[in-house]
């Protein structure tokens, strides 16, 4: 593995620890709910400071179940992971293309240059 | 995670929105004049918004027992400049208020506010600072993203304390309580957003050369040097 590789998978691995200590180290078991929505923790709050606060507008569209809900968040990070993937198979392909045009060309020159010579000794 | 639909009272949410639509009004123009004058740099800008998409997607477990999700914003700043992030931004927020019921339509201007141009600009900000004083570009960028994320989450809570003072301790007293819920669990997600940026940066550096130096983020000669040595091997 490269340096660079090596890096970048050392990047990764920090950010998953970062997401997987607070789980193994239990942060969340002292709420009832634990890891639930910083969303859902403000508006807990909010009724706590004005306990006659009525939301004055609901979602247009409200995912009916949790299950739908994950998928729709699934798909928001599917499409950016697939335009990403994307965008970084283009970069590389057209690199890989680049290098071969740049070595067919330094390679046929030679060739003419070789062909030069032995005509001259001829 | 954003302030949920009809959390803010109706002035507050009205307010926000002036605040924010002349933002975004400019960042449409600075948008569409980057794709005009540049149309090579629609893929850059598809990509910045894409890992917006994604981070805004991962909701992550944070040291405070709750949940929250990075922005992704830092990255698309340091590359086109903040105004760009204020459209990407919106986009991303109103997919997640239309189909996800997360964040809302009514508290839009303000999620715009606090993530698409205040954590923009002040990652933005950070990333320059840094780089006029010859910090090195990866740092630069781990700052920025930083930063970003988690000044969008200060804005959300300094949002909810304006909105909802509390009866005995005033602004501050809510200040602190909204702070502790959004600031707090952002801390260890916003080291993520960080290091997650520059990953990507660093793809991007190996990837988009000519493209990074277009944009002011490497330097021209250093790109130059940089090809003789790949030439040269």
């Amino acid at each position: 593995m490269s340096r660079n590789t090596k890096i970048n998978v050392l990047l990764l691995l920090v950010v998953v620890a970062l997401a997987v200590l607070p789980l193994a180290l239990g942060l969340g078991d002292h709420k009832e709910e634990p890891f639930t929505g910083s969303d859902g923790e403000a508006e807990t709050a909010i009724t706590e400071i004005e306990p006659d606060y009525e939301p004055w507008f609901s979602p247009l569209y409200e995912p009916p179940s949790g299950e739908i809900e994950s998928a729709l968040f699934s798909l928001q990070a599917a499409l950016g992971a697939g335009v990403l993937a994307y965008y970084f198979g283009l970069r590389r392909g057209r690199r890989q293309g680049e290098r071969r045009a740049r070595e067919r060309d330094s390679e046929s020159p030679a060739a003419g240059a070789a062909e030069e010579s032995t005509a001259e000794r001829a | 995670m954003h302030i949920a639909e009809g959390f803010l009272p109706p002035a507050h949410a009205a307010a926000w929105g002036v605040a924010s639509a002349p933002f975004v009004v400019h960042g449409v123009r600075s948008l569409t004049r980057e794709v005009r004058e540049h149309p090579e740099s629609t893929l850059l800008l598809g990509a910045s918004g894409a890992f917006t998409f994604v981070l805004s997607a991962l909701k992550l477990p944070s040291v405070t027992g709750s949940c929250s999700h990075p922005t992704g914003t830092g990255l698309g700043a340091i590359l086109f400049r903040p105004p760009v992030m204020a459209v990407l931004g919106t986009i991303t927020l109103l997919f997640q208020a239309l189909l996800l019921a997360h964040g809302g339509l009514t508290t839009l201007g303000a999620n715009v506010f606090s993530m698409a141009i205040v954590g923009p600009w002040a990652g933005y900000a950070v990333y320059r600072l840094l780089r006029r004083y010859g910090v090195r570009l990866m740092v630069a960028v781990f700052f920025a993203a930083f930063v970003a994320d988690l000044s969008t989450y200060c804005v959300t809570s300094v949002q909810l304390a304006l909105a909802f003072p509390d009866p005995g301790s005033g602004f501050l007293g809510a200040l602190g309580k909204f702070g502790s819920i959004f600031a707090v669990t952002q801390i260890p997600l916003a080291v993520s957003e960080g290091l997650l940026t520059v990953l990507v940066m660093r793809l991007l550096v190996q990837s988009s050369k000519g493209e990074l130096t277009r944009l002011g983020v490497l330097i021209a000669d250093k790109q130059a040097r940089g090809e003789t040595e790949a030439v040269a091997r």
